[in-house]
């Protein structure tokens, strides 16, 4: 899985929609999940070092929601307003039913977006989901260099995913494609877009990593420089004011190198619903890192209810919450406080401010973060890469040297 | 913008787009890759007649016949054809 649906675009293209609706914030009470996720499976066939998946993801491989049930949810979700939807994971296509999903949620009138690696996708599969009605496919690259994409994948899939794009656009649909940006190929940056452009893509999220699970413990290993961060946005400015291509591109900044926290999710249960692989009801993809919370599930409960009504999604929603510096902060309706997950992981209280804050008395994690990464002794600890081995050894509590720092981690 | 609406232009829904009636919302929406937008009534009530068929100036008159009441839509009508096409919600056919 990439790192798209964390991506600002999204949200703020969400953030939109509910303005244009009344022009002012949606209340509590008035939320809609209009955004669902769905994180159908955590099997991967690839090894990506970034990918923001619950390190301990292992646990929830063998307790998949069967297709009656996806589709049961799907229903559900409609009800309460959701429209967009992903299908995301690990790799979807690893599982036979993606057909059955995606004609449903056509009938039931989602928007809907395969999100996915290419691996696993054949002439058979698409013209299935042509035929049920899937509306996107959201194809992850890598790199313009087979090395790069192989490395940073654990696998050899440069070729397939070239392979795949053209058959997405043989097929009719729109080209969407999202690149996990890292330091192995921020360098890449023109070559990249020139690439996507000559795929005929009609979007591309340039997401540089932001640290959750698999991505958290290799940060050392991934994180570019703030001046690798300035240059590949100047590039990619450039690019959009000189190449005269349609292609719409999207760079979310990271925010390690921002003063202000993002809104993240666009606020806690405001627009975003994150069903999981195991059938966990979630706000965002990495809440179950949190301590003493009890998420929902729909084998148990009623999706309206974990929405509304369930303790969990209304313990960080609007700013009831918050503390100092966050309470009395005049742009607390901007951004939120941040992100709940990552403030936990750095800090060992989620309801403090985003340590990426500048006003946050933990903004010394961050800087010294930025300064790891560039200290050769750290960068060169190897990547501990996404695969069930790994995944093992994080729950056996095997990697502490490695993930000590944090305080929860999946 | 370059978006001379002519009365005589026709427009289709954008490829990749999708207009439909959202029952939750009480509103008509615009789907489109990684994103949507919520229409005001008017704007809905625009989007609806636009089939790749229709003509700008049909689109006015149908309009007009549907809300006798409102005066001076047709500014609105052209001012909302110009937004949609700078979005490119709209492709002219």
């Amino acid at each position: 899985m990439t790192q798209n649906s964390l991506g600002e675009s999204v949200v703020q293209k969400a953030v939109q929609a509910q303005q244009v609706n009344n022009g002012v914030a949606a209340t509590a009470t008035q939320t809609q999940p209009l955004w669902l996720l769905a994180e159908i499976t955590y099997r991967c066939p690839l090894h990506c070092a970034f990918c923001y998946n619950p390190t301990d993801y292992d646990k929830h491989t063998q307790n998949e929601l069967t297709t009656e049930q996806w589709i049961q949810t799907l229903r559900d979700a409609r009800k309460l307003g959701a429209i967009q939807l992903g299908i995301s994971g690990g790799e979807p296509l690893l599982r036979d039913d993606i057909e059955e999903i995606v004609a449903e949620a056509h009938k039931l009138g989602y928007y809907s977006n395969l999100i996915t690696s290419g691996v696993g996708l054949t002439e058979k599969r698409i013209q299935a989901f042509k035929e049920g009605g899937l509306d996107h496919i959201q194809l992850s690259m890598h790199d313009i260099t087979e090395e790069i994409n192989n490395f940073i994948t654990n696998t050899k899939t440069f070729e397939l995913k070239k392979k795949v794009a053209a058959m997405i656009k043989g097929h009719g649909y729109p080209m969407v494609l999202n690149v996990v940006i890292h330091r192995y190929n921020i360098g890449h940056m023109k070559e990249i877009l020139e690439m996507a452009d000559a795929l005929g893509a009609e979007y591309i999220e340039l997401a540089n990593t932001q640290y959750y699970g698999w991505s958290l413990i290799n940060r050392s290993q991934l994180m570019p420089t703030k001046e690798q961060v300035d240059e590949a946005e100047a590039i990619t400015n450039e690019f959009r004011a000189k190449s005269g291509s349609k292609m719409k591109i999207f760079f979310v900044v990271p925010d390690y190198f921002a003063d202000r926290p993002k809104k993240c999710m666009n606020g806690w249960g405001e627009v975003f619903m994150i069903v999981t692989a195991n059938g966990d009801v979630l706000p965002c993809h990495s809440a179950r890192v949190l301590p003493n919370m009890k998420f929902p599930n729909v084998r148990d409960d009623d999706l309206g209810w974990s929405w509304k009504d369930s303790p969990a999604f209304n313990q960080y929603r609007g700013d009831s919450w918050m503390k100092e510096p966050c309470r009395s902060c005049e742009e607390k309706e901007k951004d939120l406080g941040g992100c709940r997950c990552q403030t936990f992981l750095l800090t060992g209280d989620a309801e403090a401010a985003d340590p990426v804050c500048s006003k946050s008395p933990h903004r010394h994690l961050i800087d010294q973060a930025i300064e790891d990464a560039k200290n050769p002794q750290i960068q060169a600890q190897p990547i501990v890469f996404r695969n069930d081995k790994n995944s093992k050894r994080v729950i056996a509590g095997e990697l502490q040297e490695r993930v000590a720092e944090f305080h929860a981690l999946p | 913008m370059e978006n001379q609406i002519q009365h005589t232009d026709i427009y289709a829904l954008a490829p990749h787009h999708r207009f439909q009636w959202e029952e939750a919302q009480q509103s008509y929406v615009i789907l489109f890759p990684e994103g949507m937008v919520k229409l005001h009534g008017g704007a809905g009530e625009v989007i609806k007649r636009v089939d790749g068929k229709a003509t700008v100036g049909d689109v006015v008159t149908a309009l007009k016949a549907a809300f006798p009441d409102a005066e001076g839509i047709e500014n609105d009508i052209i001012g909302m054809f110009e937004m949609a096409v700078g979005k490119a919600w709209l492709r002219k056919v």
